[in-house]
This record gives C-alpha cells, structure tokens and sequence, in this order.
C-alpha cells in the first residue's frame, strides 16, 4: 500500500468494522519507500477471505492484494522469549534453544532471553516444550510472507 | 501559475481551495461558517463562480449536496468548520456514502501544530469519517493542497462513486505556495473497471437466450451510470419483465408494460414472485441487499442462474453467489450487451415467456397495493395517488424523508425518468426530505419540486425552512401526517404486541402557522374531498414554498410486506 500517513489504520478499521479477524499484522517500508507492505494474517471461509480480499483490493491505499496461502510461501516470525535460567536448568535451556536453533541474546545469572525464528507453528511448538513456569516473557512480531520461486508481489 | 519574470504568484491555501473548486466547475457549495473555516468563508465572499449556500445545521448542507449529485450527476460540494461542524455532518456523509453519491467536503481543522493537543472545537475528523467516506484527506502541507483537491473530485466521480473528505488546518489556509492545478492525476492504488469482460458477457447472452423464466432486478447503479436508455433498450429487445429497487426506481420507465413495479421489503407481490421464482436473473447496478432478497437461504433454495454486472467488485458475490459476474461500468456492459444480442442469432423461447408472463399477470392481478377508497379519513395512499395524477405531466422532482410515506411514494408515484427519485436507501435518514427538496431546487430552479414526508421526520431538519426562505425556494411539502412514526408504529404493530412504545408523535406543533412565521405558506387538509384542491392550489403557486399539512389515517400499514428474516415469497398482505 501507499506509505502514507492512515493507511495501516484504514485497513484495521476495515477488518473491525466487517467484523474480520486479524490474528497477526506486522507493517514496514519496502524497498521503495514509497511503499509499505503489510502481512495479515487471518482465518475465515472462502467466501469471507473472497470479500476480505475485494473490501482491501476496494481501499485507495492498497496497491495490490495478493493471498499468499493461495500457494507455495515462505511464512516467518521472530519471537524473543526471557526464560528463568538458574543453576542446572541453564544447561537444559540452552540445549532447548540449540534444538530450536534459536540464539541467546541476554543473559543473567537468573535468566536468558532467546531470539528465535521460523512459522507460527514452531514458535507455539517452541512455548510448548517449554516447563510450566518458565517463562518469564515473550513478545512476537507476526508472521511475514513471501512467495516461493519466481512469485513476485510487485507494483508495476 | 503564471512566471513573469521568474516571479511565481503565490496562493493561500485558502484561495488555491476556492480556485481549485472553480476548476471543477462546482456551481454550489453548501455550507456553515466557523472559525476553522474562515480564510476560506473570506476567499469565497471575494469571488462569484462559486455560490454558497448557507443552510441552518450543517447535516443539511451535506444533504443539499446531496441532493444536488443525485439529481444533476455532478460532484456535490460541502464546507463546514472543524469539531461539531464536523460531528453533525457525519450523518449526511454516512447517508451519502451508503447510496454511493460524489461529493467533496471541504472541513477545517484547527492549525497543524495544534493537531492532537485537544484544541478548541477540535475532532480527528479524518478518523471518526474514515468509515463512512470513499476516503479522506488530511492536508498537512499547503504545496499538496491543489493535487489532493484533484485526487478528491476524481475519487468522488468515478468508478463507484463516493464521498471524498479533505480536512484543511487553518495554518495550511493562511500560508502562501505556488499554485498549479493539475489537468488530471493518476493514481496507481486506484484503477477502477470500466470495460466488461466481452467473454462474461456472451456467456450471460447465452444464459438469458436460454431462460424460461427471466427476471431483470436494477438498482442505483443504472441511475448512477447514466444507463437507463440503454437498460431501456436491452430490457425491450428481451421482452423481458424488469424491476427496480428502492434506489433504481425511474431507471426503467414505470408505465412500461414490462415493468412489475419495486420489489424487496414493500415491493409489490408480482415483482417479489418473480424475482422468488425466476431461473435466470440479470441484476444490474444492484447489490442484493437484505430489504431486497429477504431471507437469504430462502433466496437460494430457487434453483436460479444469476449473472451480476456491477461495477465494484467488492459488491458481487457478497450476499448471494453468482453465476457470472461482469465488472464494469454499467452502462459501457449494456452497450455491449446491446450490440452481441443484435449481432446474435439466437432469441429466448417465445412460447416459454409467453407463459412467463401470462403467470405474471396473474399474481398482478392479486392488486397487492389496493386500500379502502371509501375511507371519510384521508388514506395517505390517496394523497399518493392524487399527487401521481396531478403531477405526472410536470416532470416533478420529488425528494422524500424515511419510513412509511417513503414506501407509499415509491408504491404509487410513477418515474418514467431517472434522477426524479431523490430518498436515503441505505442509511434510511430520517430529516434528508426538504434539505433534498432545497438541493434539487437550486440545481434545476425551473423545475417543479416536491417533498414526501411525514410529522416525525420533517420535524429533524426543520429550521431548513429558513434557508428555503433566504434563497427563495419554492418547493411543496406533501406532509402525510399521522401522528404516529408510522414504521415504527407498523412493527410495533406486526412484531411486539401492539406496544407503541414512544412511537407516538406528541406535541406536534401547529404546522401551518410554523411555516407561516418562517414565511411561507401553509395548509391543513384533513377530508379526503379537499386533497385534490389543496394539491391543485400549492402547484399552482409556483413562487411560494407551500406547506400541506394532510392528517391522516393512523391505522394504515404498508403492504405487501416481506417481515425481516422471511423469504420473498412469504409476504403480508393487505
């Protein structure tokens, strides 16, 4: 869409005033940066991600539209997790984030913080090995896609 | 811009505003001053091509402008202030925006740098009209004013039309830049569909050459596209039978033999069967709305091909799946359409419409829209009727408020012509009837121009009075009078049990001397035998604005009615 100044809060008014569900948004400037390109993601039948589809293709701002689950995609995430890291749990922690091939990005005696990628699902697979009560905090970014191969979302 | 000598001559923002709108030959503005507004109000006291209006509330002045695109094509024009000039505008740009009507509105805001501090009268305008408007400006530097302008009409007019809101600080009013006024703009997000899909089309040739049992639905797309000869032409050629919807209404001639009347909530009972229990039906310009369709899965259980030519795609296989679908602009698809069916061999099978129609006749001849013509009480139907008669060689103009006047207008008044019809459809808004009646006057002040409506809904915008009297309006206000919010009353009636709660219209004023002190005239009529001379005298006035005041029956209902949640086929009937 147009990096303009309103074009992120008319594409969330639209998803909330149809009643639309955003699971994820993350936004950014392309590399044009008279561009942005947003990533939502979000759940419905055919039908609604038809007209979800049509109502955004329908804003001024939006330049292109495209469905990604459509076809062969690329879906990444960032998370950063602070995890209680003391005494014989750190090696155990450590070994978990290698698993995942997630990086430690802070430490303390008492905690670490991991910075880890990839789709939706291994974060959430991620979390869930976890132990109960070891998690002191996480934030997530979105998911962010791209096509596979030669698919380009590009403005002409 | 003019270089002499390398000097440029420099605009406000104000003055590149006023310029900007005589370039796109805006011949009103409607509009009510205020601080944030006021280097504008001084640019437009100093020039002349721009006339302003001044109303009483700003919501008429969008509803004036209103009124003005609806009856003339043209893009409407508004200028209010900041804040609550804003807030009270927001009802006429959401009425605006439900029927898809242009129209630019101009709103100051207070300066730039005052923005988010919880100035004085001020509102994040773009945020609260952002889900009411096509789409909305907020111009922060003065040397984007004149491209955004641009963007503004260009937006309004085309592809599916649309309110378009440029909110202007008072800082970018006063300050000083080059001014250029750019011939055209293009905009690489928007890049609306004109031409159909010559493939699509043929496919729903083909389609209406096999029907057994055709139906035409049209709505406010043929009367916004300027398609009405051409749908004209195709609904002739076809032999087919042809409805309208409350917003099409006049797009197809209603004297025609082929016409079956307004479909939908209060259409009439052969139009609702038809349309229930067609096979194949070309809609056009039309957007399936609920007061039309009735129940959806009741739509559907009718095994019916469905081909729909809109021109935003956005409206096609929203409510209802269809067959094939044509994106254009409607009138552009019916010329198509026109010239594949004179070039095709194949024509639908006479004997198969023949029988359509004899089944056609035969649910007309239920008389769905007959009342008590014996009633010693006025019967609003009556008035109605008389108007009809009396009117139909004026090529009236007739605007109307909300609710059950609204219904029996659309029932009884025949529009043989499009732009005739001028009501809020989508957004229903109680109030819009003489600010409409005022807007249609001035953009045709020849013409004969009358408003339906009823005690509640007159009583919203009425100090409108005042501006019919400033700018010497003559417009004939057919007030049906019942007491009663009578749509309301009808659903109290039909659906809770007779509890009219705050229905009733106490306290009503005396209409006749209100009118008389805003300096008009007014009349009360309350026997049937006096409605046609009544009618007769207020026409016949043509410099003076006439107020009747018609008391009438309390008990009427509209009929037929499809009760929310039912199918077509199940209406109430009298």
């Amino acid at each position: 869409m147009e990096n303009e100044p309103g074009a992120l809060s008319r594409v969330a008014g639209l998803f909330s005033a149809r009643g639309y569900n955003i699971e994820s948004l993350t936004v950014a400037p392309t590399e044009d940066p008279s561009l942005s390109r947003m990533t939502v993601v979000t759940s419905g039948s055919d039908d609604v991600i038809e007209q979800i589809t049509k109502q955004l293709n329908k804003l001024v701002d939006v330049v292109k539209v495209v469905d990604l689950s459509d076809g062969d995609h690329i879906e990444r995430e960032l998370m950063l997790v602070k995890v209680r890291a003391s005494g014989k749990d750190r090696e155990e922690m450590k070994r978990m984030a290698e698993i995942f091939r997630g990086r430690i990005v802070d430490v303390t005696d008492k905690a670490y913080t991991i910075e880890l990628t990839g789709t939706g699902s291994k974060l959430d697979a991620f979390l869930e090995a976890l132990e109960q009560g070891v998690i002191l905090e996480t934030v997530r970014t979105g998911a962010s896609g791209i096509g596979r191969g030669e698919r380009i979302l590009k403005v002409q | 811009m003019e270089l002499t000598a390398g000097v440029t001559t420099e605009l406000s923002g104000a003055e590149i505003t006023v310029r900007c709108l005589q370039e796109e030959g805006v011949e009103f503005i409607f509009g009510y001053p205020g601080g944030a507004v006021l280097p504008l109000y001084d640019e437009l006291f100093k020039q002349e091509k721009v006339k302003h209006i001044l109303v009483r509330h700003e919501q008429a002045a969008v509803h004036g402008a209103d009124a003005y695109a609806r009856s003339t094509g043209k893009v409407g024009a508004v200028l209010v202030t900041s804040g609550p000039g804003v807030t009270n505008a927001v009802t006429g740009i959401a009425t605006a925006h439900m029927d898809s009507i242009p129209m630019v509105i101009v709103t100051g805001q207070v300066p730039t740098h005052a923005i988010g501090l919880d100035a004085f009268q001020e509102v994040d305008t773009v945020g609260i009209t952002r889900p009411c408007v096509k789409h909305n400006f907020l111009v922060k530097d003065v040397k984007d004013l004149a491209v955004t302008m641009k963007k503004a009409f260009y937006l309004a007019a085309t592809g599916r039309p649309g309110p378009v809101l440029v909110d202007i600080p008072k800082d970018v009013q006063t300050t000083k830049t080059a001014y250029f006024y750019p011939q055209s703009v293009t905009m690489r997000s928007y890049n609306p569909v004109i031409k159909g899909h010559s493939g699509q089309i043929k496919k729903a040739i083909h389609l209406l050459m096999e029907a057994k049992r055709p139906m035409t639905y049209t709505g406010g797309g043929i009367v916004l596209g300027n398609a009405s000869a051409e749908l004209t032409q195709l609904v002739r050629t076809l032999g087919f039978p042809c409805t309208n919807t409350l917003m099409g209404l006049g797009g197809y001639p209603a004297s025609d033999p082929q016409f079956v009347g307004m479909l939908g909530m209060h259409g009439t009972y052969e139009a609702n069967m038809a349309m229930q229990n067609c096979d194949v039906l070309l809609a056009i310009g039309a957007r399936f709305d609920d007061r039309v369709i009735g129940n959806p899965k009741h739509f559907f259980q009718e095994d019916r091909k469905i081909i729909h030519v809109d021109i935003d795609p956005s409206s096609i296989s929203k409510r209802v799946r269809v067959d094939v679908p044509i994106v254009g602009d409607v009138r552009e698809v019916l010329q198509e359409m026109n010239r594949q069916l004179a070039a095709a061999k194949e024509r639908p099978d006479p004997a198969a419409v023949k029988a359509w129609w004899t089944q056609i006749e035969q649910w007309k001849s239920r008389d769905c829209l007959k009342y008590d013509r014996t009633s010693k009480i006025i019967k609003p139907q009556f008035v109605m009727e008389k108007l009809y008669e009396l009117t139909k060689d004026m090529d009236l103009f007739l605007t109307s408020d909300v609710g059950q006047h609204q219904m029996w207008a659309a029932q009884f008044y025949k529009f043989e012509k499009p732009r005739r019809w001028i009501n809020s459809g989508g957004l229903g808004t109680m109030g819009v009837g003489l600010p409409y009646a005022l807007g249609v006057q001035l953009a045709y002040p020849d013409a004969t121009v009358a408003c339906v409506t009823g005690e509640a809904s007159i009583q919203m915008c009425i100090q409108e009075l005042s501006t019919a009297k400033q700018y010497r309006l003559p417009v004939k206000i057919v007030n049906l009078n019942n007491r009663y919010m009578g749509m309301v009353r009808q659903w109290q009636q039909f659906f809770h049990g007779n509890r009219y709660a705050e229905s009733y219209m106490d306290a009503l004023p005396d209409f006749v001397k209100l009118t008389e002190s805003y300096g008009h005239v007014g009349m009360r009529i309350d026997r049937p035998e006096d409605v046609e001379p009544a009618l007769k005298e207020a026409f016949s006035r043509k410099n003076d604005l006439v107020f009747m005041d018609f008391i009438t029956d309390q008990t009427e209902n509209v009929f037929p009615m499809v009760p929310g949640g039912k199918g077509l086929s199940e209406m109430i009937l009298v």
